[in-house]
Parts: structure tokens; sequence; C-alpha cells
């Protein structure tokens, strides 16, 4: 059933659904709406779940490690800073092979300070061992929390996931969305049942630690896991799609792709953008067509190969930039096109929230057609 | 009551011969019982006891940063609950877990009041780093971050009064203990397992290779602390003390004297004034707990 509800609401919803045992979270702008909400159906008895109120999202995450390895399925959420203070955790997390499932309300890194929004906050953790799946809308925002519990709780992959969705852009937005219903979820989702946990039945040691004899081979099987992801990632989004007519099955999604000569690449809601501004550069003759990532980590590089072999040059958006170097989806798709030819030109976007409109959509096509280089979009000159 | 022969803590780990935590942990485990899921910080004990594939704990273990023993060990207990299990929840931390790097995580869990019983073994300076001082290092010690030279006598402030800070929290049931005491420690251990709400229990571990003394006489060393007023065994419920530790009170230069961290008071000259200011810490334990066994003249 349609109900026009805000982004943050419909993912509290979709997460009191997926029934954590154990939440734990700390409150950050624009992440508030969500533990709010879960709170309140904890407080109504909607939820089963104890939610600790922790004083740092540094604790969150780390009492939501605790109750994973005890075996209870785990739920926080947070954004920019707060996730920046998860750090070390978030590797510890995932070097433990537990399947801990985060929201991200996107924000951008200070400093300067600022609430809104970008992508430099789960960008930065790409390298941690999390699986990372972006939402374009609030309706694949809520239904990629059903999916990242499956596969991050599937017992060949166990890895922690983040749900990233922009902050303010979607979080704070009110659409319609079909929420699922409990029964639809309890037929999707089973229980979570690892075979191993803190259990004085059967006492194991977790978390010790692995001289160089040992290391190598754990970082290697971490990052297999991820990459097996891939394979798991397409059987629960087609058996989502098999129960619910929405198809997440694919990592990547193209949008009027099949003969565009020019393939745009984003992350998130600017892709909703860049599909109006696509339709309007359509009808003036233009062909060019947008590649979604919906899942940056593990990083879709076969299907972006497929999905981009017929195209003549290629504009990669990024809300976040490696400072020093490019955009992170620019140098990734750069580096899975090496040897095809295909020109690549990273665009480095929106960064602390500053609009995107279809015009700018028209201007980047433009630039990447003249082939400039990869850049800064949109710099006003007089504050440089 | 404890079974005291029970072995849950179990040999051949790689601790140093004579270390004060490895003992200590073995007492503890005697009083924690084997339905006791211990969470780890970062230390010597952890790694000591756990170097994959081998682990010394016949209990369930857990282990994941230095400064988050306590956040995880929230979690820990709220999974528990959540799944209706009552097995007890154990951290185990050093005092430089506790005292400096974990203790947004400890004021955190305390102030939310979970279940669990935390241990602090107390060596009174980072060991598994190479003896830095901590907030737990007591005045004057040498250490590699706090030297005693030609213009310092080793570390310039005095331990950090963690049992307070913890008791401030509102736990419900604090104890000092040392290994000196080994049956007082295991039903401390006792008391605070069993003590609905987060307990804290500060065990005072001599460390041979940190403090400078021959292995075999580490409990001797326990026991001259508690005997100067260096530090003091005591029990506080609900925030006021309800049991200490009486003794026949020695200088402390009787402590002093036989570890390598104080050497720099007596040689190349002795140091009249820091070994006064020591004794004044003391005294003033001596004088706050009411410690002294004072004979009646005849």
């Amino acid at each position: 059933m349609m109900h026009l509800t805000e982004g943050s609401l419909a993912i509290a919803e979709a997460v009191k659904m997926c029934r954590p045992q154990v939440i734990a979270a700390y409150p950050i702008t624009p992440q508030t709406h969500i533990v709010e909400a879960l709170a309140e159906m904890v407080a109504n008895c909607e939820l089963d779940a104890d939610y600790i109120t922790v004083e740092s999202e540094f604790s969150a995450l780390s009492a939501c490690l605790g109750a994973s390895a005890a075996g209870s399925r785990t739920y926080s959420a947070t954004t920019s800073q707060g996730l920046a203070l998860m750090f070390e955790v978030c590797f510890n997390v995932a070097g433990m092979r537990l399947p801990v499932v985060m929201t991200i309300a996107n924000r951008a890194m200070g400093a300067p300070l600022s609430i809104w929004n970008d992508q430099q906050d789960s960008i930065s953790l790409r390298d941690s061992g999390w699986l990372q799946f972006y939402a374009e809308d609030n309706q694949e925002a809520t239904d990629l929390h059903y999916i990242a519990y499956r596969v991050a709780e599937d017992l060949s992959i166990l890895l922690p996931a983040m749900v990233c969705f922009d902050g303010f852009i979607l979080s704070h937005t009110y659409e319609p969305i079909d929420v699922l219903t409990q029964a639809d979820i309890d037929r999707y989702l089973p229980k979570f049942e690892p075979k191993e946990r803190l259990d004085s039945a059967d006492p194991m040691s977790f978390g010790m630690y692995a001289t160089p004899e040992y290391y190598h081979e754990y970082r290697y099987l971490i990052d297999k896991a991820v990459k097996d992801a891939t394979a798991v990632i397409r059987k629960a989004g087609s058996e989502f799609n098999d129960l619910f007519k929405r198809d997440y099955s694919a990592l990547v999604e193209g949008y009027r792709l099949e003969d565009a000569e020019t393939a745009i690449i984003a992350m998130g809601s600017i892709c909703g953008t860049i599909k109006d501004a696509i339709d309007e550069m359509r009808n003036d003759g233009k062909k060019v067509g947008l590649l979604k990532i919906r899942v940056f980590r593990p990083f879709p590089e076969e299907d972006l190969k497929k999905a981009l072999a017929h195209v003549r040059r290629i504009a990669v958006l990024d809300k976040n930039i490696s400072l020093g170097a490019k955009g992170a989806a620019a140098l990734e798709v750069r580096d899975a096109l090496y040897g095809s030819g295909i020109p690549v030109t990273g665009f480095v976007i929106g960064l602390g929230g500053r609009d995107v409109r279809k015009k700018d959509i028209a201007a980047i096509f433009e630039l990447a057609k003249k082939g400039g280089g990869d850049q800064f979009y949109g710099l006003k000159k007089e504050l440089i | 009551m404890a079974d005291k022969a029970l072995e849950l803590f179990d040999s051949g780990h790689r601790a140093c011969g004579g270390c004060g935590e490895a003992l200590a942990a073995r007492l503890v485990m005697k009083g924690a019982g084997k339905d006791t899921i211990v969470v780890a910080a970062t230390g010597c004990m952890e790694v000591f006891s756990t170097p994959y594939p081998e682990t010394a704990w016949k209990v369930p273990w857990i282990h994941s940063l230095f400064e988050n023993a306590s956040a995880v060990a929230s979690g820990v207990e709220a999974a528990l609950k959540k799944q209706g299990r009552t097995e007890k929840v154990v951290i185990m931390a050093g005092d430089g877990a506790t005292f400096d790097i974990g203790m947004l995580c400890i004021s955190g869990a305390f102030e939310r009041g979970h279940d669990f019983a935390y241990i602090c073994y107390d060596n009174e300076a980072y060991m598994n780093t190479g003896i830095q001082r901590s907030g737990a290092t007591p005045y004057d010690a040498s250490t590699t971050t706090s030297p005693a030279g030609s213009c310092s006598s080793g570390n310039r402030r005095p331990k950090k009064d963690m049992p307070q800070i913890i008791a401030a929290h509102g736990a419900p049931y604090v104890a000092t203990a040392s290994i000196a005491y080994p049956a007082d420690l295991i039903q401390k251990v006792e008391k605070a397992i069993n003590t609905k709400g987060p307990c804290y229990v500060q065990v005072h571990v001599p460390c041979c290779t940190g403090w400078g003394f021959e292995g075999n006489q580490t409990i001797a060393i326990a026991k001259l602390a508690i005997e100067t007023g260096l530090w003091v065994n005591y029990e506080m419920v609900d925030g006021k003390v309800t049991k200490v530790k009486k003794v026949m009170k020695k200088p402390v230069e009787e402590y002093l004297k036989t570890q390598k961290r104080f050497r720099h008071l007596f040689k190349p000259k002795r140091q009249d004034a820091e070994i006064a200011a020591i004794q004044a810490i003391a005294d003033k334990n001596f004088e706050k707990y009411g410690i002294e066994i004072k004979l009646k003249k005849e």
C-alpha cells in the first residue's frame, strides 16, 4: 500500500519490520528522524528491541558489534562526523564478519562544518569491508534495507552493510512509498541464526590478534566475501522482485543507455535529476543515457564494462573527492574500463549541499563532449 | 559460592613469569564462574592469552578494540537480555583502557546501568606498549614517557581516583582488590557479578617487567603496597565505603625500595622531599579510609 511519508520515517518502518533485537544509535543531523521514530516504536511496544541510547557513535557501533557477536540482529544509523567517529569500529565489525546493518544519511565532512549533503562520509569508508548500497529515492532506500540484511546475514557472506541515502534531499523529503507489511518481510527475511556466537554452551574466542603468518589471508578472505556478495545481491534482489515486483537484482542500472553515445555515471538522489535532464536532452536529439551505480561495494566492475561497451564517452559525477586525486567513482570507472579506449571525464559536483539542477547536467554533457579533463564543476570563481 | 578448583583461564598462555595480571585473571574467573562472557580490551592480557589460533579462555571471549570494551559489553548484555539468556557479562581491561582511553565508553555504560562486572587490572602503566605512563601511574614512578631525569623525578601526577569516578555514576558495587589477597579478590568478583547493574573491581597487579623486580616477588610487593597505604583494599556499596582492609602501617620506603621504577628516589642521591611527598599520599589514604591498626599502649 502506498503511503505519503518522509524518507526517514519510511526507513524506520522498514527497519522495524526487519525485527532488529538491538538498536544502538546516537543523534546527528540529518539522521535523527530515523532513530527518533525507532525510539518511539520501542516506547510503544511496536518494536521488541533493546534500544541502547549510547553516548557516542563510537559506542553505537561498538554496541552493535557486541550484540551481533552474541547472535542478535542489530541496527544503527549515522552520518558524516558520526561515521568518521566509527571509523575504527567499522573496520573491526567487517574484520570480525558481523552483519550489522547501518543507514547512512549522507552528509559532507568538516571542516568547514556542513550539515548538508554529499557522499564524502560513506565513500571515505569504501576500504573498510562494508557492503555499500546507494539509493536514488526513498522507495529504493527503504527496500534496500531488506536486501542489505538478507545479503549481510547470508552465511556465505557475513559482512556489515551500509544503506546510503542522501541527507535532507531524501531523508527529509515526503514521497509516496510502498511500505511492505510485516508478513511480507517475514516471508523474505529469515531469522538471524549465525553458526557461531558468544555462547557459554560452546565457548569460542572472538577478535583474537593475528601474526603476519595469518593476517594476509584474513584480509584476502574478507575481500573475497565482499566480491562474493555480488552474486548474493543479485539473488536477493531477484527474489525480492519475485515477491514484491521491484527489481534490485542489478548492481548498476541503465536509463536510456542502450543507444547512448554519452553515458553519465552517478550514485544516489542525483540520478533522479539526471533522468529528467536526459529526457529533455533526448527531446533535443542528444544521445545520452545514465548508468546508476546502486552498489559501490562490491564494485560492479563487470556489469559496468558490459553496460558501457558501446558508449563513446563517459562523464562520472562524484559527490566526493579524494583530495589530491579524483572523485572515487571516476577513479574506479576508469580502472574498470582501462584498455577500452572510452574517454572518462570525472566531475566533482554538489559538495556540501550545493544544488545540482537539470541545467548542470546539460552543461556536464557538453563539457564531457569537449573532454577538458577531470574537474570540479561549477566553481564560483569569485570565492577562490 | 565460587568453585575455587575451577580453572577457566588455562595455562600455557604467554604472560611473563611472575605476571600479576595473569594470576589475577585466573582468580577472577574462579569468582566469575563458567556462565560468563568475557569482553576484553586491547592490552597485555588480550595479547598473551589469545594469539590466533590459540586461546587461554575456556569461556566465550571477545575482543574488539582498546577503548570500546564497555560499549561492546553493553551490546552483548542487551542481546542476551533479548534472547532470554542468563550468562553474565564480565569486562576485562587494563588501567590504560580504563583510566584513559576507555573513559567515554565506560561513563556511558555505567550511566546506562547495564548489568555487568568491570574488572580493571591495574598495573599502573601501559605495559603492552612498553611501560608508558597512564592516568593510573603513581606519583614519581619512572616510565618510558615519564622518565626520571636530571630535572624530573618521574611521573608528575598522583594516581587518578577511578573507583570514586565509577561510584559517582551510581554503580551499586565498587571495590578494590589485590592479588596479595586471593580469597578476598574472588569474593569481590562474585559480589560484582551477582549484584544487578554495572559493578567495578579494580585489582592491583604488580608487573615485574614494568616495575622492575624479580618475578618471585609479585605477591610480596602487592602486599607491601597495602601495608604502606599506597594501595587500599575497600568496598563501596551504593557509593558508601562499607569495608576496608586494615593494616599495621609501614613506611612507603619499604615498598618503593623494592622496584626499579622508584630507584631514582634513592640513587644516586636520596631524594628526601620526594619520598616525603609519597609518604604524604599514603598518610592521606590512612586517614581517609581509617585503615591503620593501632596497638593499644600497655
